[in-house]
Protein backbone atom coordinates (compact mmCIF):
# COMPACT_ATOMS: atom_id res chain seq x y z
CA UNK A 1 0.00 0.00 0.00
CA UNK A 2 2.78 2.27 0.90
CA UNK A 3 4.36 1.10 -2.58
CA UNK A 4 0.50 2.41 -4.31
CA UNK A 5 0.81 5.73 -2.17
CA UNK A 6 4.86 6.67 -3.27
CA UNK A 7 4.06 6.23 -6.99
CA UNK A 8 0.59 8.04 -7.12
CA UNK A 9 2.14 11.57 -5.48
CA UNK A 10 3.96 12.82 -8.56
CA UNK A 11 6.22 15.78 -7.98
CA UNK A 12 3.30 17.47 -10.93
CA UNK A 13 1.03 18.24 -8.55
CA UNK A 14 3.34 19.53 -5.82
CA UNK A 15 2.11 22.66 -5.93
CA UNK A 16 -1.66 21.80 -5.67
CA UNK A 17 -2.42 22.63 -2.17
CA UNK A 18 -5.60 20.88 -2.04
CA UNK A 19 -5.90 21.65 2.24
CA UNK A 20 -5.85 25.39 1.07
CA UNK A 21 -8.42 24.84 -1.87
CA UNK A 22 -10.85 22.90 0.33
CA UNK A 23 -10.64 26.04 3.07
CA UNK A 24 -12.57 27.70 -0.28
CA UNK A 25 -15.92 25.48 0.59
CA UNK A 26 -17.46 25.73 3.20
CA UNK A 27 -19.87 22.61 2.89
CA UNK A 28 -16.47 20.18 3.16
CA UNK A 29 -16.63 21.27 7.05
CA UNK A 30 -19.90 19.64 7.98
CA UNK A 31 -20.37 16.54 9.78
CA UNK A 32 -22.55 13.72 8.97
CA UNK A 33 -23.60 11.87 11.97
CA UNK A 34 -20.29 13.14 13.27
CA UNK A 35 -18.32 11.97 10.94
CA UNK A 36 -16.39 13.99 8.28
CA UNK A 37 -18.61 14.69 5.13
CA UNK A 38 -16.39 12.64 2.36
CA UNK A 39 -18.25 13.95 -0.74
CA UNK A 40 -17.61 12.07 -3.72
CA UNK A 41 -20.97 13.41 -5.69
CA UNK A 42 -19.50 15.75 -7.61
CA UNK A 43 -20.69 14.26 -11.27
CA UNK A 44 -23.94 14.70 -9.80
CA UNK A 45 -23.20 18.47 -8.23
CA UNK A 46 -20.11 20.16 -7.46
CA UNK A 47 -20.26 22.45 -4.20
CA UNK A 48 -19.54 26.02 -3.99
CA UNK A 49 -16.55 28.17 -3.07
CA UNK A 50 -16.52 30.99 -1.15
CA UNK A 51 -15.52 33.56 -3.96
CA UNK A 52 -18.51 32.09 -5.76
CA UNK A 53 -21.02 32.44 -2.95
CA UNK A 54 -19.33 35.78 -2.09
CA UNK A 55 -20.45 37.21 -5.91
CA UNK A 56 -24.34 36.10 -5.52
CA UNK A 57 -24.40 38.00 -1.99
CA UNK A 58 -23.13 40.97 -3.68
CA UNK A 59 -25.00 40.96 -6.56
CA UNK A 60 -28.24 40.04 -4.43
CA UNK A 61 -26.69 42.83 -2.24
CA UNK A 62 -26.26 45.49 -4.58
CA UNK A 63 -26.32 45.16 -8.49
CA UNK A 64 -29.75 43.36 -8.91
CA UNK A 65 -32.59 44.76 -11.27
CA UNK A 66 -33.86 43.14 -14.27
CA UNK A 67 -31.70 43.49 -17.72
CA UNK A 68 -31.64 44.54 -20.88
CA UNK A 69 -34.60 46.83 -20.17
CA UNK A 70 -34.92 49.74 -18.21
CA UNK A 71 -32.16 53.00 -18.05
CA UNK A 72 -31.61 52.88 -14.74
CA UNK A 73 -28.21 52.43 -12.47
CA UNK A 74 -29.37 49.32 -11.24
CA UNK A 75 -30.03 47.79 -14.41
CA UNK A 76 -27.81 48.89 -16.20
CA UNK A 77 -25.36 47.29 -13.59
CA UNK A 78 -26.91 44.06 -13.86
CA UNK A 79 -26.77 44.18 -17.29
CA UNK A 80 -23.10 44.59 -17.64
CA UNK A 81 -22.40 41.88 -15.02
CA UNK A 82 -24.80 39.61 -16.79
CA UNK A 83 -22.89 40.25 -20.26
CA UNK A 84 -19.72 39.95 -18.53
CA UNK A 85 -20.02 36.60 -17.54
CA UNK A 86 -21.23 36.00 -20.80
CA UNK A 87 -17.94 36.78 -22.12
CA UNK A 88 -16.11 34.78 -18.97
CA UNK A 89 -17.95 31.91 -20.53
CA UNK A 90 -16.71 32.50 -23.67
CA UNK A 91 -12.81 32.66 -22.84
CA UNK A 92 -13.11 29.55 -20.32
CA UNK A 93 -14.40 27.59 -23.64
CA UNK A 94 -12.46 29.43 -26.02
CA UNK A 95 -15.18 30.62 -28.44
CA UNK A 96 -15.06 32.81 -31.00
CA UNK A 97 -17.99 35.49 -30.07
CA UNK A 98 -19.89 35.90 -26.73
CA UNK A 99 -23.26 35.99 -28.73
CA UNK A 100 -21.93 32.02 -29.51
CA UNK A 101 -22.99 31.94 -25.55
CA UNK A 102 -26.25 31.15 -24.81
CA UNK A 103 -27.65 30.90 -21.40
CA UNK A 104 -29.52 28.15 -20.49
CA UNK A 105 -31.01 26.88 -17.36
CA UNK A 106 -28.67 23.88 -17.58
CA UNK A 107 -27.51 20.70 -20.38
CA UNK A 108 -31.07 19.05 -20.60
CA UNK A 109 -32.34 22.51 -21.44
CA UNK A 110 -29.26 23.10 -23.35
CA UNK A 111 -29.99 20.26 -25.92
CA UNK A 112 -33.87 20.50 -25.82
CA UNK A 113 -33.32 24.31 -27.31
CA UNK A 114 -30.83 23.00 -30.11
CA UNK A 115 -33.19 20.05 -30.84
CA UNK A 116 -36.08 22.78 -30.75
CA UNK A 117 -34.31 25.34 -32.52
CA UNK A 118 -32.52 22.83 -34.72
CA UNK A 119 -34.19 19.41 -35.07
CA UNK A 120 -37.90 20.79 -35.68
CA UNK A 121 -36.52 22.84 -38.32
CA UNK A 122 -33.81 20.94 -40.08
CA UNK A 123 -34.63 17.46 -39.30
CA UNK A 124 -37.28 16.07 -41.79
CA UNK A 125 -38.87 11.64 -41.94
CA UNK A 126 -36.62 9.22 -42.61
CA UNK A 127 -32.91 11.23 -41.76
CA UNK A 128 -31.04 9.61 -38.97
CA UNK A 129 -29.66 11.24 -36.05
CA UNK A 130 -26.66 9.28 -34.65
CA UNK A 131 -25.92 8.89 -30.57
CA UNK A 132 -24.27 6.26 -28.29
CA UNK A 133 -24.73 4.07 -26.01
CA UNK A 134 -22.90 6.60 -23.21
CA UNK A 135 -25.75 9.05 -23.69
CA UNK A 136 -27.55 10.52 -20.62
CA UNK A 137 -30.97 10.75 -20.58
CA UNK A 138 -31.10 14.28 -21.20
CA UNK A 139 -29.30 13.47 -24.75
CA UNK A 140 -31.70 10.47 -26.00
CA UNK A 141 -34.99 11.54 -25.11
CA UNK A 142 -35.16 14.93 -26.67
CA UNK A 143 -34.08 13.10 -30.14
CA UNK A 144 -36.71 10.30 -29.46
CA UNK A 145 -39.43 13.14 -28.79
CA UNK A 146 -37.95 14.60 -31.99
CA UNK A 147 -37.81 10.99 -33.70
CA UNK A 148 -41.37 10.45 -32.69
CA UNK A 149 -43.04 13.69 -34.38
CA UNK A 150 -41.17 13.92 -37.52
CA UNK A 151 -40.10 10.24 -38.59
CA UNK A 152 -36.32 10.81 -38.00
CA UNK A 153 -34.43 7.34 -37.01
CA UNK A 154 -32.10 6.97 -34.05
CA UNK A 155 -28.91 4.76 -35.12
CA UNK A 156 -26.87 4.45 -31.83
CA UNK A 157 -23.33 3.98 -31.69
CA UNK A 158 -21.75 1.22 -29.71
CA UNK A 159 -19.65 0.65 -26.83
CA UNK A 160 -17.33 -2.07 -25.89
CA UNK A 161 -16.69 -4.13 -22.38
CA UNK A 162 -14.23 -1.74 -21.05
CA UNK A 163 -16.73 1.37 -21.65
CA UNK A 164 -14.99 2.70 -24.80
CA UNK A 165 -17.04 3.81 -27.89
CA UNK A 166 -16.21 1.43 -31.08
CA UNK A 167 -15.48 4.44 -33.60
CA UNK A 168 -15.38 1.64 -36.43
CA UNK A 169 -19.04 1.16 -35.80
CA UNK A 170 -19.62 4.52 -35.26
CA UNK A 171 -17.99 5.52 -39.18
CA UNK A 172 -20.09 2.49 -40.14
CA UNK A 173 -23.43 4.06 -39.24
CA UNK A 174 -22.98 7.43 -41.19
CA UNK A 175 -24.91 7.69 -44.45
CA UNK A 176 -26.44 9.93 -46.81
CA UNK A 177 -29.70 10.10 -44.38
CA UNK A 178 -27.67 10.90 -41.41
CA UNK A 179 -28.31 14.24 -40.50
CA UNK A 180 -27.49 15.22 -36.53
CA UNK A 181 -24.70 13.70 -34.20
CA UNK A 182 -25.30 13.67 -30.49
CA UNK A 183 -22.33 12.81 -28.55
CA UNK A 184 -21.58 12.96 -24.35
CA UNK A 185 -17.89 14.31 -24.15
CA UNK A 186 -17.45 12.22 -20.89
CA UNK A 187 -19.88 9.34 -19.45
CA UNK A 188 -21.39 10.10 -16.23
CA UNK A 189 -21.03 6.76 -15.39
CA UNK A 190 -18.42 5.28 -16.24
CA UNK A 191 -16.21 8.55 -16.76
CA UNK A 192 -14.64 7.06 -20.38
CA UNK A 193 -13.85 10.44 -22.23
CA UNK A 194 -14.38 10.01 -26.16
CA UNK A 195 -12.27 11.00 -28.63
CA UNK A 196 -14.92 13.54 -29.66
CA UNK A 197 -12.39 15.73 -31.98
CA UNK A 198 -11.92 12.77 -33.97
CA UNK A 199 -15.78 11.94 -34.24
CA UNK A 200 -16.65 15.66 -34.79
CA UNK A 201 -14.10 15.68 -37.88
CA UNK A 202 -15.65 12.61 -39.19
CA UNK A 203 -18.93 13.63 -38.84
CA UNK A 204 -18.41 16.77 -40.68
CA UNK A 205 -16.54 14.96 -43.71
CA UNK A 206 -20.33 13.77 -43.99
CA UNK A 207 -21.45 17.03 -43.99
CA UNK A 208 -23.19 16.43 -40.30
CA UNK A 209 -23.47 18.84 -37.96
CA UNK A 210 -22.36 17.74 -34.10
CA UNK A 211 -23.67 18.41 -30.85
CA UNK A 212 -21.18 17.73 -27.46
CA UNK A 213 -22.63 16.72 -24.19
CA UNK A 214 -19.80 18.26 -22.31
CA UNK A 215 -21.54 18.44 -18.56
CA UNK A 216 -19.04 15.94 -17.39
CA UNK A 217 -16.15 17.11 -19.42
CA UNK A 218 -16.24 20.92 -18.56
CA UNK A 219 -15.89 20.53 -14.92
CA UNK A 220 -12.86 18.23 -15.41
CA UNK A 221 -10.77 19.56 -18.30
CA UNK A 222 -9.69 22.00 -20.37
CA UNK A 223 -12.59 22.20 -23.14
CA UNK A 224 -11.42 24.61 -26.63
CA UNK A 225 -14.79 24.23 -28.44
CA UNK A 226 -12.67 26.14 -31.80
CA UNK A 227 -10.35 23.26 -31.16
CA UNK A 228 -12.69 20.78 -30.97
CA UNK A 229 -14.54 22.17 -33.97
CA UNK A 230 -17.55 21.05 -32.46
CA UNK A 231 -21.51 23.10 -33.99
CA UNK A 232 -22.59 22.86 -30.48
CA UNK A 233 -21.41 22.34 -27.19
CA UNK A 234 -23.72 21.78 -23.73
CA UNK A 235 -22.72 21.84 -20.06
CA UNK A 236 -24.05 23.43 -16.43
CA UNK A 237 -23.40 25.60 -13.86
CA UNK A 238 -23.76 23.52 -10.72
CA UNK A 239 -21.34 20.70 -11.35
CA UNK A 240 -18.81 23.64 -12.41
CA UNK A 241 -18.59 25.08 -8.85
CA UNK A 242 -21.62 27.26 -9.88
CA UNK A 243 -25.17 27.89 -9.32
CA UNK A 244 -27.91 25.45 -10.13
CA UNK A 245 -30.86 26.65 -12.77
CA UNK A 246 -27.66 27.79 -14.97
CA UNK A 247 -26.40 26.28 -17.87
CA UNK A 248 -24.15 27.03 -21.23
CA UNK A 249 -24.94 25.98 -25.19
CA UNK A 250 -22.32 27.15 -27.30
CA UNK A 251 -23.68 27.04 -30.54
CA UNK A 252 -21.77 28.40 -34.22
CA UNK A 253 -23.30 31.51 -35.09
CA UNK A 254 -24.06 30.91 -38.39
CA UNK A 255 -25.68 27.74 -37.02
CA UNK A 256 -27.60 29.90 -34.64
CA UNK A 257 -28.56 32.59 -37.00
CA UNK A 258 -30.46 29.98 -39.21
CA UNK A 259 -32.28 28.11 -35.84
CA UNK A 260 -35.58 29.44 -34.60
CA UNK A 261 -36.48 30.53 -31.16
CA UNK A 262 -37.12 27.70 -29.09
CA UNK A 263 -39.00 30.00 -26.64
CA UNK A 264 -41.06 32.97 -27.03
CA UNK A 265 -41.61 36.12 -24.73
CA UNK A 266 -39.79 38.91 -24.09
CA UNK A 267 -36.34 39.60 -24.75
CA UNK A 268 -35.94 37.37 -27.67
CA UNK A 269 -37.53 39.81 -29.72
CA UNK A 270 -36.90 43.37 -31.54
CA UNK A 271 -40.49 44.18 -32.30
CA UNK A 272 -44.07 42.87 -31.93
CA UNK A 273 -47.26 43.61 -33.38
CA UNK A 274 -50.16 40.82 -33.10
CA UNK A 275 -49.39 40.48 -37.08
CA UNK A 276 -45.62 39.64 -37.19
CA UNK A 277 -42.71 39.18 -34.57
CA UNK A 278 -39.26 40.15 -35.75
CA UNK A 279 -36.68 37.97 -33.26
CA UNK A 280 -33.79 39.56 -31.89
CA UNK A 281 -30.14 38.85 -32.98
CA UNK A 282 -28.50 35.83 -31.34
CA UNK A 283 -28.12 34.55 -28.18
CA UNK A 284 -30.98 37.24 -26.95
CA UNK A 285 -33.34 35.17 -29.39
CA UNK A 286 -32.68 31.95 -27.53
CA UNK A 287 -33.10 33.66 -24.03
CA UNK A 288 -36.31 34.50 -23.61
CA UNK A 289 -38.04 36.02 -20.54
CA UNK A 290 -35.84 37.18 -17.51
CA UNK A 291 -32.88 34.73 -17.01
CA UNK A 292 -31.35 33.45 -14.17
CA UNK A 293 -29.56 36.53 -13.66
CA UNK A 294 -27.86 36.07 -10.34
CA UNK A 295 -27.23 32.46 -11.56
CA UNK A 296 -24.81 33.49 -14.54
CA UNK A 297 -23.04 35.86 -12.78
CA UNK A 298 -22.10 33.53 -10.27
CA UNK A 299 -21.30 30.80 -12.78
CA UNK A 300 -18.92 33.58 -14.32
CA UNK A 301 -17.49 33.91 -10.60
CA UNK A 302 -17.21 30.07 -10.83
CA UNK A 303 -14.67 29.71 -14.10
CA UNK A 304 -12.70 32.75 -12.73
CA UNK A 305 -12.37 30.56 -9.71
CA UNK A 306 -11.25 27.44 -11.63
CA UNK A 307 -9.36 29.55 -13.65
CA UNK A 308 -7.33 30.91 -10.88
CA UNK A 309 -6.36 27.41 -10.04
CA UNK A 310 -5.91 25.83 -13.50
CA UNK A 311 -8.14 23.35 -15.44
CA UNK A 312 -4.99 22.06 -15.89
CA UNK A 313 -4.31 21.69 -12.01
CA UNK A 314 -7.38 20.11 -11.66
CA UNK A 315 -6.74 17.80 -14.32
CA UNK A 316 -3.91 16.37 -12.95
CA UNK A 317 -4.64 16.44 -9.65
CA UNK A 318 -8.17 14.36 -10.19
CA UNK A 319 -6.09 11.99 -12.28
CA UNK A 320 -4.07 11.07 -8.82
CA UNK A 321 -7.26 10.80 -7.24
CA UNK A 322 -8.56 8.83 -10.07
CA UNK A 323 -4.95 6.93 -10.25
CA UNK A 324 -4.91 5.84 -6.44
CA UNK A 325 -8.75 4.88 -5.54
CA UNK A 326 -8.29 2.62 -9.57
CA UNK A 327 -5.14 1.16 -7.85
CA UNK A 328 -6.87 0.48 -4.21
CA UNK A 329 -10.24 -0.84 -5.70
CA UNK A 330 -8.61 -3.11 -8.25
CA UNK A 331 -6.80 -5.13 -5.25
CA UNK A 332 -10.12 -5.15 -3.27
CA UNK A 333 -11.44 -8.77 -3.27
CA UNK A 334 -15.26 -8.40 -4.46
CA UNK A 335 -15.10 -5.00 -5.58
CA UNK A 336 -15.35 -4.95 -9.38
CA UNK A 337 -14.74 -1.64 -11.29
CA UNK A 338 -17.29 -0.79 -14.01
CA UNK A 339 -16.05 0.76 -16.85
CA UNK A 340 -11.83 0.67 -17.44
CA UNK A 341 -11.43 2.88 -20.39
CA UNK A 342 -7.98 3.91 -21.36
CA UNK A 343 -8.91 7.40 -21.14
CA UNK A 344 -10.94 8.19 -17.74
CA UNK A 345 -12.15 11.62 -16.15
CA UNK A 346 -12.57 11.09 -11.87
CA UNK A 347 -15.60 9.00 -12.06
CA UNK A 348 -15.61 5.53 -10.84
CA UNK A 349 -18.47 2.98 -11.21
CA UNK A 350 -18.10 0.30 -8.97
CA UNK A 351 -20.03 -2.95 -8.05
CA UNK A 352 -19.75 -4.70 -4.20
CA UNK A 353 -20.38 -8.99 -5.04
CA UNK A 354 -23.69 -9.37 -2.98
CA UNK A 355 -24.46 -5.75 -1.73
CA UNK A 356 -26.44 -3.84 -4.17
CA UNK A 357 -25.99 -0.33 -4.86
CA UNK A 358 -28.47 1.00 -2.82
CA UNK A 359 -27.17 -0.89 0.33
CA UNK A 360 -23.64 0.40 -0.16
CA UNK A 361 -25.11 3.84 -0.52
CA UNK A 362 -26.99 3.87 2.72
CA UNK A 363 -24.31 2.26 4.33
CA UNK A 364 -21.38 4.49 2.89
CA UNK A 365 -23.57 7.48 3.62
CA UNK A 366 -23.13 5.91 7.68
CA UNK A 367 -19.68 6.77 7.39
CA UNK A 368 -20.12 10.09 5.94
CA UNK A 369 -19.36 9.15 2.49
CA UNK A 370 -22.01 10.70 -0.23
CA UNK A 371 -21.83 8.41 -3.52
CA UNK A 372 -24.42 8.12 -6.04
CA UNK A 373 -25.88 5.13 -6.42
CA UNK A 374 -29.00 4.06 -9.41
CA UNK A 375 -28.48 4.22 -12.85
CA UNK A 376 -27.43 7.90 -13.00
CA UNK A 377 -30.06 8.48 -15.90
CA UNK A 378 -28.17 6.24 -18.28
CA UNK A 379 -30.41 3.23 -18.56
CA UNK A 380 -29.42 2.19 -21.82
CA UNK A 381 -25.59 1.62 -20.04
CA UNK A 382 -26.99 -0.17 -17.11
CA UNK A 383 -28.37 -2.62 -19.65
CA UNK A 384 -25.19 -2.85 -21.98
CA UNK A 385 -23.20 -4.32 -18.48
CA UNK A 386 -26.32 -6.29 -17.53
CA UNK A 387 -26.41 -4.47 -14.15
CA UNK A 388 -29.79 -2.82 -12.66
CA UNK A 389 -27.77 -0.10 -10.97
CA UNK A 390 -24.32 1.19 -9.68
CA UNK A 391 -22.60 3.02 -7.43
CA UNK A 392 -20.62 6.42 -8.21
CA UNK A 393 -17.76 7.86 -6.59
CA UNK A 394 -16.99 11.06 -8.52
CA UNK A 395 -14.10 13.07 -7.06
CA UNK A 396 -13.84 16.61 -7.39
CA UNK A 397 -10.29 18.57 -7.42
CA UNK A 398 -11.08 19.51 -3.87
CA UNK A 399 -11.03 15.89 -3.08
CA UNK A 400 -8.23 14.51 -1.38
CA UNK A 401 -6.33 11.36 -1.40
CA UNK A 402 -7.10 10.87 2.56
CA UNK A 403 -10.99 10.83 1.11
CA UNK A 404 -10.31 8.17 -0.90
CA UNK A 405 -8.80 6.22 1.94
CA UNK A 406 -12.36 6.74 3.69
CA UNK A 407 -13.82 5.85 0.84
CA UNK A 408 -12.28 2.24 0.75
CA UNK A 409 -12.24 2.01 4.58
CA UNK A 410 -16.26 2.50 3.96
CA UNK A 411 -16.08 -0.45 1.12
CA UNK A 412 -14.78 -2.45 3.53
CA UNK A 413 -16.88 -1.77 6.41
CA UNK A 414 -19.86 -2.42 3.61
CA UNK A 415 -18.27 -6.21 2.78
CA UNK A 416 -18.20 -6.56 6.76
CA UNK A 417 -21.96 -5.97 7.18
CA UNK A 418 -22.52 -8.36 4.59
CA UNK A 419 -20.24 -11.26 4.70
CA UNK B 1 -30.06 12.14 12.85
CA UNK B 2 -31.36 8.65 11.86
CA UNK B 3 -29.65 5.52 13.23
CA UNK B 4 -28.77 3.36 9.97
CA UNK B 5 -27.23 0.77 11.62
CA UNK B 6 -30.43 0.20 13.26
CA UNK B 7 -31.82 -0.54 9.77
CA UNK B 8 -29.13 -3.16 9.20
CA UNK B 9 -29.72 -5.46 12.16
CA UNK B 10 -28.83 -8.90 12.34
CA UNK B 11 -32.27 -9.92 11.24
CA UNK B 12 -32.63 -7.96 8.13
CA UNK B 13 -29.12 -9.89 6.80
CA UNK B 14 -30.49 -13.05 7.62
CA UNK B 15 -33.36 -12.55 5.33
CA UNK B 16 -31.59 -11.60 2.75
CA UNK B 17 -28.83 -13.99 2.87
CA UNK B 18 -30.94 -16.66 3.45
CA UNK B 19 -34.70 -15.23 2.35
CA UNK B 20 -37.54 -17.32 3.18
CA UNK B 21 -40.12 -18.49 0.24
CA UNK B 22 -38.08 -17.42 -2.42
CA UNK B 23 -39.58 -18.50 -5.76
CA UNK B 24 -42.66 -18.89 -7.55
CA UNK B 25 -45.71 -20.93 -6.91
CA UNK B 26 -46.66 -22.88 -10.29
CA UNK B 27 -50.46 -22.66 -11.11
CA UNK B 28 -50.89 -19.70 -7.89
CA UNK B 29 -54.53 -18.30 -8.13
CA UNK B 30 -52.55 -14.70 -7.63
CA UNK B 31 -49.46 -12.92 -8.33
CA UNK B 32 -48.08 -9.60 -9.16
CA UNK B 33 -45.14 -8.10 -10.29
CA UNK B 34 -43.47 -4.66 -8.58
CA UNK B 35 -40.98 -2.83 -9.60
CA UNK B 36 -39.32 0.11 -8.40
CA UNK B 37 -37.93 2.32 -12.02
CA UNK B 38 -35.66 4.56 -9.70
CA UNK B 39 -33.40 1.96 -9.31
CA UNK B 40 -34.67 -1.04 -11.59
CA UNK B 41 -35.84 -3.46 -8.40
CA UNK B 42 -38.38 -6.02 -8.96
CA UNK B 43 -40.35 -8.51 -7.14
CA UNK B 44 -42.43 -11.14 -8.10
CA UNK B 45 -45.28 -11.99 -5.69
CA UNK B 46 -46.91 -15.59 -5.84
CA UNK B 47 -49.32 -16.76 -3.79
CA UNK B 48 -52.47 -19.51 -3.78
CA UNK B 49 -55.49 -18.36 -1.43
CA UNK B 50 -57.95 -21.58 0.01
CA UNK B 51 -60.91 -20.06 0.39
CA UNK B 52 -59.77 -16.77 1.86
CA UNK B 53 -56.87 -18.30 3.51
CA UNK B 54 -52.81 -17.98 2.11
CA UNK B 55 -52.17 -21.08 2.13
CA UNK B 56 -48.89 -20.21 0.49
CA UNK B 57 -46.75 -17.70 -0.76
CA UNK B 58 -43.41 -17.19 -2.35
CA UNK B 59 -41.95 -14.58 -3.80
CA UNK B 60 -38.16 -14.07 -6.01
CA UNK B 61 -37.20 -10.63 -7.75
CA UNK B 62 -33.51 -8.52 -7.91
CA UNK B 63 -33.49 -6.48 -5.31
CA UNK B 64 -31.74 -4.86 -1.98
CA UNK B 65 -31.05 -5.99 1.36
CA UNK B 66 -34.02 -3.86 2.66
CA UNK B 67 -36.36 -5.11 -0.22
CA UNK B 68 -34.90 -8.57 0.11
CA UNK B 69 -35.54 -9.44 3.58
CA UNK B 70 -38.94 -7.14 3.65
CA UNK B 71 -40.15 -9.69 1.15
CA UNK B 72 -39.16 -12.19 3.11
CA UNK B 73 -40.37 -11.48 6.12
CA UNK B 74 -43.63 -10.44 4.99
CA UNK B 75 -44.13 -14.05 3.56
CA UNK B 76 -43.37 -15.51 6.56
CA UNK B 77 -45.82 -12.74 8.31
CA UNK B 78 -48.81 -13.61 5.66
CA UNK B 79 -48.85 -17.50 5.12
CA UNK B 80 -51.92 -19.06 6.81
CA UNK B 81 -52.96 -15.63 7.56
CA UNK B 82 -56.39 -14.48 5.88
CA UNK B 83 -56.50 -11.94 3.39
CA UNK B 84 -58.34 -9.24 5.42
CA UNK B 85 -55.76 -9.81 7.83
CA UNK B 86 -53.06 -9.83 5.66
CA UNK B 87 -54.80 -6.47 4.08
CA UNK B 88 -54.22 -4.95 7.60
CA UNK B 89 -50.90 -5.99 7.89
CA UNK B 90 -50.04 -4.42 4.94
CA UNK B 91 -51.54 -1.04 6.16
CA UNK B 92 -50.02 -1.41 9.69
CA UNK B 93 -46.70 -1.92 7.08
CA UNK B 94 -46.63 0.90 4.72
CA UNK B 95 -47.90 3.24 8.15
CA UNK B 96 -44.85 2.22 9.72
CA UNK B 97 -42.35 2.45 7.08
CA UNK B 98 -43.69 5.95 6.38
CA UNK B 99 -43.80 7.37 9.98
CA UNK B 100 -47.26 7.50 10.90
CA UNK B 101 -47.60 4.39 12.98
CA UNK B 102 -47.56 4.41 16.52
CA UNK B 103 -45.88 1.30 17.80
CA UNK B 104 -46.96 2.10 21.62
CA UNK B 105 -51.04 1.18 20.40
CA UNK B 106 -51.80 -1.95 19.28
CA UNK B 107 -50.74 -3.78 16.26
CA UNK B 108 -49.65 -6.08 14.26
CA UNK B 109 -46.55 -5.60 13.39
CA UNK B 110 -44.37 -8.11 15.58
CA UNK B 111 -40.75 -8.47 14.28
CA UNK B 112 -41.80 -6.62 11.20
CA UNK B 113 -40.76 -3.54 13.15
CA UNK B 114 -37.14 -4.10 12.59
CA UNK B 115 -38.19 -1.76 9.37
CA UNK B 116 -39.42 0.80 11.59
CA UNK B 117 -36.11 2.34 11.19
CA UNK B 118 -36.32 3.25 7.63
CA UNK B 119 -39.14 6.09 8.19
CA UNK B 120 -35.96 8.11 8.53
CA UNK B 121 -34.47 7.20 5.55
CA UNK B 122 -36.99 8.81 3.02
CA UNK B 123 -34.89 7.09 -0.13
CA UNK B 124 -35.36 3.81 1.25
CA UNK B 125 -38.99 3.68 2.38
CA UNK B 126 -39.80 2.90 -1.24
CA UNK B 127 -37.39 -0.54 -0.75
CA UNK B 128 -39.29 -1.83 1.97
CA UNK B 129 -42.77 -1.09 0.99
CA UNK B 130 -42.42 -2.41 -2.31
CA UNK B 131 -42.81 -6.73 -1.61
CA UNK B 132 -46.11 -4.75 0.20
CA UNK B 133 -47.31 -3.45 -2.82
CA UNK B 134 -47.04 -5.91 -5.33
CA UNK B 135 -48.41 -8.08 -1.92
CA UNK B 136 -51.53 -5.93 -2.12
CA UNK B 137 -51.92 -5.56 -6.45
CA UNK B 138 -51.48 -9.46 -6.15
CA UNK B 139 -54.95 -9.53 -4.12
CA UNK B 140 -56.57 -7.30 -6.61
CA UNK B 141 -55.60 -9.29 -9.52
CA UNK B 142 -52.95 -6.27 -10.68
CA UNK B 143 -50.67 -8.19 -12.80
CA UNK B 144 -47.61 -5.37 -12.16
CA UNK B 145 -47.42 -2.38 -10.01
CA UNK B 146 -44.92 0.33 -9.49
CA UNK B 147 -43.61 2.58 -6.71
CA UNK B 148 -44.13 5.15 -9.66
CA UNK B 149 -47.11 4.23 -11.48
CA UNK B 150 -50.15 6.15 -11.62
CA UNK B 151 -51.97 3.38 -10.93
CA UNK B 152 -50.09 2.55 -7.96
CA UNK B 153 -52.09 0.63 -5.17
CA UNK B 154 -50.50 3.04 -2.84
CA UNK B 155 -52.54 5.79 -4.41
CA UNK B 156 -55.20 4.27 -3.54
CA UNK B 157 -56.63 3.71 -0.02
CA UNK B 158 -54.70 0.27 0.57
CA UNK B 159 -57.33 -2.33 1.98
CA UNK B 160 -60.64 -0.77 0.50
CA UNK B 161 -60.00 -2.36 -3.10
Amino acid sequence: MNAVQTAINPPATAAFDVERIRADFPILQLKIDGKPLVYLDNAASSQMPQPVIDRLVRYQTTQHANIHRAVHYLSETATFEYEEARRKLQHFINAREDREVIFTSGTTDAINLVMHGYGRKFIKAGDEIILTTLEHHSNIVPWQMLAEETGAVIRVAPINDAGELLIDEYEKLFNARTQFVGLIHVSNVLGSINPVKHMIAFAHAHGVPVLVDGAQAVPHMQVDVQDLDCDFYAFSGHKLCGPTGIGILYGRAALLEKMQPFKGGGDMILSVTFEKTTYNTIPHKFEAGTPPIAAAIGLGAAVDYLSAIGMDMIAAHELDLLSYATEQMNHMPGVRIIGTARDKASVISFAVDGVHPHDIGTLLNQEGVAVRTGHHCAQPVMQRFKVPATSRASFAFYNSMAEVDALIAGIRSVQKVFA
Amino acid sequence: MADYKALYQEVILDHNRKPRNFGTIEHASHHAVGHNPLCGDHINVTLNLAGECIDCVAFQGESCAICKASASMMTVAVKGKTRVDAETLIQEFLAMATGKLDLGSPNHIGRLAVFAGVCDLPTRVKCAILPWHTLHAAFNSVASTSTEAEDDPMHAPIGNA
